[in-house]
């Protein structure tokens, strides 16, 4: 098997408080091969942004990386000196934050942010620069974008000025793109449309991407894979279509239960009982057990690591333990 | 934009007009005008032949023209205590006063951005620690106190720096009086300039510290870092000059309030400027030289609105809403 | 500006609230020193003519031979000792020092009393008639924000200066002081006591008591002075220090309390004259009395702001 793009073996980041370290990310593993897409979903303070963070080397101190490993190509980076790790930021690995609207620093035109990025990375003149930020806005979707390179990010709306944020992320032509909830800020109305020119681009250039986002919606579009967080650990991973149709963790077939489709109009939406845990409040055995609806004695004792499972997939649940799977079925 | 400043001159030239009115006032209801000019044994008939020659029976709107015409050339009258036109006072002791805050003034922002910055970057450790503590106890220190503790220190203890006075002076020109030229004019300049600066300093500072944090925080800083820009790019290039948008304007005002607390400074170090002048004229009562110097701090703190509105709009794109404002 | 309404303050939470700020004083090692500071030199001004070992002002009790005795060294000619030496005329520092700090004090808090006093009153005002009243009333306030206080405090203390016969000066000068310094702090009282109005006058109770013929002015002081409470007395502690200072700073110039009756300011003015000559303590000791005072009524207003409420600014 060829190596990944990027490999994340057994992350684990902590917040160190007052009463005690917060574990916000606990032994999450995944990889990225060349080119796919993989989408990371999950509620609210799953973990889903710190993952992306934590990649690129840009956790909020206090947050650290207290275990674990996260490779690119093979090279290790979650312990690079901070000067090396910069320069893989931007050039190796492009983000997308949410919200356009602050992304991009009001006081610099889209052409001195652009033209800084591009020059930071790449050894090329002004000039060239400035050819290549103009092809770059041209491609993302922006019109006339050899006069509109000169104004001010006030002056272009949401929709426009994420595909800034994504000409900037792309500048210096990255093999990774982490993008965080790319649409949650904008406009349903133009929501698709930032998802396509993402998609389209990094399809172009060969670039994976990682897609933070709970819009189950743009994840069976858009992704080839798909990774559920919950409660900091990974439920379950696999390609999208397996893990939409046929979702094997409790917690993934909740979240399923809850999107709205054309099929089941009539159906009442299934909501899943309770609320994720607080970090300080993990239950012990599996994070999901209070709220789970096929829940097992040893699921309240015993925490369950991914597994294994049939089409490339891995599933963290007692019900899929090969020793219970030939009585369960 | 000729419209943003035709519309700012226009504020401008209100509020000069209102502090006329109140220096106006002042002028002509405190005491008595013909009582501070003639001497005792002037008859009730000259005085009021006096009165009438001075226009003093004209209707209040007349006399009130009249002042504003006479202040927009520069005649305030004759000062009541030194018997001298009080613009001849004025001009011949500005110099030293603005010469006097200018220093401190650069002085305040140079070194409270400097350290604000620094703070806000290298927050925790010891040395940043130590400069906030003793911002704080700057913030408490009564301006005058500081001065008079600098003399005690480095004129009587050390005997480095002269205590007292201007030193030696140059003409510039016809009447600008500068002690920067010389040796002994820097050296007394600098313990009365650091004693103006230094609260201003400290607010600066703090001000920057809390906004350079609070820009550290936002989006645009952490997508600055996520493109992989160097700490001196998103520090200086990003950071600082979105910290420096809210910190020009205070600065402006700051540059006011030098103006107003060189009273004290002057006063302190015995320095020959209009704040020494003004104490005097308190003290005295002399009224046309306190509204003068009404005038004249109202006159600068006008102009530093005006140029800190032009400085806020040449930094900061956002304001600029006339191109292309509903672009899409 | 944060919200101080009855229901995010219920009377019942009052006293939890009391007991929290007994809590944080007692974690704050600062607060404590700087509460200490402020009680003793409050108190030793208030009980000067008690504590002071000798009456400054009394003519009768001064010996010039004692006078430029240093600190706890026997005096030359008459081997009298004192703490803190004495001035040039033979008075006891300790005791200029004592009488000194009741003055400034008592300038100080007269000045804040006239400054809440106005402020609140306008504030009131000019939250409940609103309309033009209050476009004034905070225009003004603006205007008088933008210049310095100490600077709009000189020239009220002039103005007031000329309006008084000469004869009078004198006797009225710490009166014409006290105006001035607090005729130049009332706004944030103001600001702070009209926003709470606006959030009251439409509350219903208000409503009521129009409609049973009581003033409705009367209720809303009544309950809205407990809700700014907080607020005003933070803004009261830390204008203390500022009112403090400021009186220091124009008797140091000169313009403040007339020379019988000296304040620290004054002495510090007059401990300037001294410098050169070596009597240093006539200058020191107010001095450090001065920054004791400031310094430890400000870090008790920085305290109790954020032990009321972290947001309030």
């Amino acid at each position: 098997m060829a190596t990944p793009l990027l490999s994340v073996r057994d992350l684990v980041v902590e917040f160190p408080t007052r009463r005690g370290v917060l574990r916000a990310l606990d032994k999450i593993s995944f990889d990225i091969a060349e080119g796919e897409v993989l989408g990371m979903v999950g509620e609210s303070g799953a973990g889903k942004s710190l993952t992306g963070a934590a990649i690129i080397g840009l956790l909020e101190p206090p947050g650290r990386i207290a275990g674990g490993e996260i490779w690119l190509r093979g090279e290790r980076i979650d312990n690079l000196p901070r000067e090396k790790m910069r320069r893989i930021r931007g050039r190796r690995i492009g983000m997308v934050f949410q919200d356009p609207l602050t992304s991009l620093n009001p006081l610099y035109t889209v052409a001195q942010q652009l033209i800084e990025t591009i020059r930071t990375h790449i050894d090329v003149s002004e000039k060239e620069a400035r050819k290549r930020a103009v092809a770059l806005l041209d491609r993302v979707g922006i019109p006339a974008a050899g006069r509109r390179i000169d104004d001010y990010p006030h002056h272009f709306s949401g929709g426009m000025r994420q595909r800034v944020v994504i000409a900037l992320a792309l500048a210096a032509e990255p093999e990774l793109v982490i993008a965080d909830e790319p649409t949650t800020a904008l406009d349903v109305s133009v929501q698709a449309q930032i998802i396509d020119v993402l998609k389209e681009i990094c399809a172009e250039r060969g670039a994976s991407v990682m897609l933070i986002t709970h819009d189950m919606g743009v994840i069976a579009e858009t992704a080839d894979r798909v990774a559920v967080l919950y409660a900091g650990r990974l439920a379950e991973i696999g390609p999208v279509r397996d893990v939409i149709q046929a979702a094997e963790h409790p917690y993934t077939v909740g979240l399923m239960g809850s999107i709205p489709t054309l099929t089941q109009t009539a159906e009442r939406l299934t909501q899943i009982p309770g609320a994720m845990p607080r970090l300080n409040a993990i239950p012990t055995g599996c994070a999901f057990n209070p709220r789970c609806t096929r829940v097992m004695d040893r699921c309240r004792v015993d925490r369950p690591d991914p597994a294994e499972r049939p089409g490339g997939r891995q599933v963290a649940c007692w019900l899929y333990d090969n020793a219970m799977e030939s009585a369960d079925e | 934009m000729i419209a943003f400043i035709l519309r700012r001159l226009v504020q401008s030239v209100i509020v000069m007009l209102t502090v006329a009115l109140v220096a106006f006032a002042l002028f002509r209801f405190v005491g008595d005008p013909i009582a501070s000019m003639v001497g005792q044994e002037t008859t009730l008939a000259e005085r009021a032949e006096l009165r009438e020659a001075l226009g003093l029976n004209d209707p209040f709107i007349i006399q009130f023209w009249n002042f504003v015409a006479r202040a927009a050339t520069g005649d305030f009258g004759i000062s009541y205590r030194l018997q001298q036109p009080v613009m001849e006072l004025i001009v011949s002791r500005l110099p030293a006063t603005l010469e006097l805050a200018l220093v401190s003034g650069i002085l305040a922002f140079v070194f409270g951005v400097g350290f604000g910055v620094y703070t806000a970057l290298r927050r925790g450790n010891w040395v940043s620690g130590s400069i906030m503590t003793i911002s704080l106890i700057g913030v408490s220190l009564p301006t005058f106190l500081i001065g008079v503790l600098l003399i005690w220190v480095f004129a009587v203890e050390l005997q480095w720096l002269p205590s007292f006075g201007r030193g030696d002076t140059v003409y510039i020109g016809e009447w600008w009086r500068t002690g920067l030229l010389t040796q002994s004019g820097r050296a007394s300049l600098i313990l009365p300039a650091i004693t103006l600066g230094l609260y201003q300093m400290t607010l600066i500072m703090r001000l920057v510290r809390a906004e350079m944090l609070e820009v550290l925080r936002t989006d645009y800083i952490k997508f600055a870092r996520a493109r992989g820009l160097s700490n001196r790019a998103v520090h200086f290039g990003h950071a600082l000059k979105n910290t420096l948008v809210p910190v020009i304007t205070i600065t402006g005002l700051q540059m006011g309030s030098i103006i107003a607390f060189s009273i004290i400074t002057e006063t302190v170090f015995q320095w020959p400027g209009v704040g020494a002048l003004f104490i005097r004229s308190v003290q005295f009562v002399d009224v046309p030289v306190m509204a003068a110097y009404l005038m004249l701090i109202a006159l600068v703190f006008v102009v530093i609105n005006l140029i800190v509105d032009l400085l806020y709009y040449a930094v900061d794109p956002r304001l600029r809403v006339d191109r292309a404002n509903a672009r899409h | 500006m944060a919200d101080f309404t009855p229901e995010n303050r219920p009377n019942a939470l009052a006293r939890a609230w009391d007991s929290d700020i007994a809590y944080s004083f007692r974690r704050s090692p600062l607060a404590i020193i700087a509460a200490l500071v402020s009680l003793i030199i409050i108190l030793a001004a208030v009980l000067a003519p008690w504590l002071a070992p000798h009456d400054p002002f009394n003519p009768a009790s001064l010996n010039l031979m004692d006078g430029f005795t240093p600190p706890m060294e026997p005096n030359a000619f008459t081997g009298n000792v004192y703490w803190l030496g004495t001035d040039n005329q033979g008075r006891d520092v300790f005791s200029t020092i004592l009488y000194g700090a009741r003055i400034s004090l008592f300038v100080g808090f007269m000045a804040v009393l006239f400054a809440m006093v106005l402020g609140i009153t306008l504030g009131l005002i000019a939250g409940y008639r609103g309309g033009w009243v209050d476009s004034l009333l905070m225009r003004v306030a603006d205007v008088q924000l933008t210049f310095p206080s100490i600077l709009l405090a000189l020239l009220i203390f002039g103005v007031a200066r000329g309006f008084i016969p000469p004869a009078y000066r004198e006797a009225m000068a710490i009166w014409v002081l006290i105006v001035a310094i607090g005729l130049s702090d009332w706004v944030q009282y103001a600001r702070v006591v009209r926003g709470a109005t606006m959030v009251e006058k439409n509350k219903e109770y208000v409503q009521a008591a129009r409609v049973i013929g009581a003033h409705p002015a009367k209720i809303l002081l009544r309950h809205i002075l407990p809700n700014v409470m907080g607020p005003v007395l933070v803004i009261a502690t830390i204008g203390l220090a500022l009112a403090i200072i400021a009186e220091a700073t124009l008797s140091f110039l000169g313009v403040g309390v007339p020379p019988t009756q000296p304040s620290l300011g004054t002495l510090i003015r007059i401990g300037q004259g001294f410098l050169f000559s070596g009597e240093w303590w006539i200058l020191l000791f107010p001095s450090i009395t001065l920054l004791a005072l400031a310094l430890s009524v400000n870090l008790l207003g920085d305290w109790l702001r954020d032990a009321l409420n972290p947001r309030l600014r």
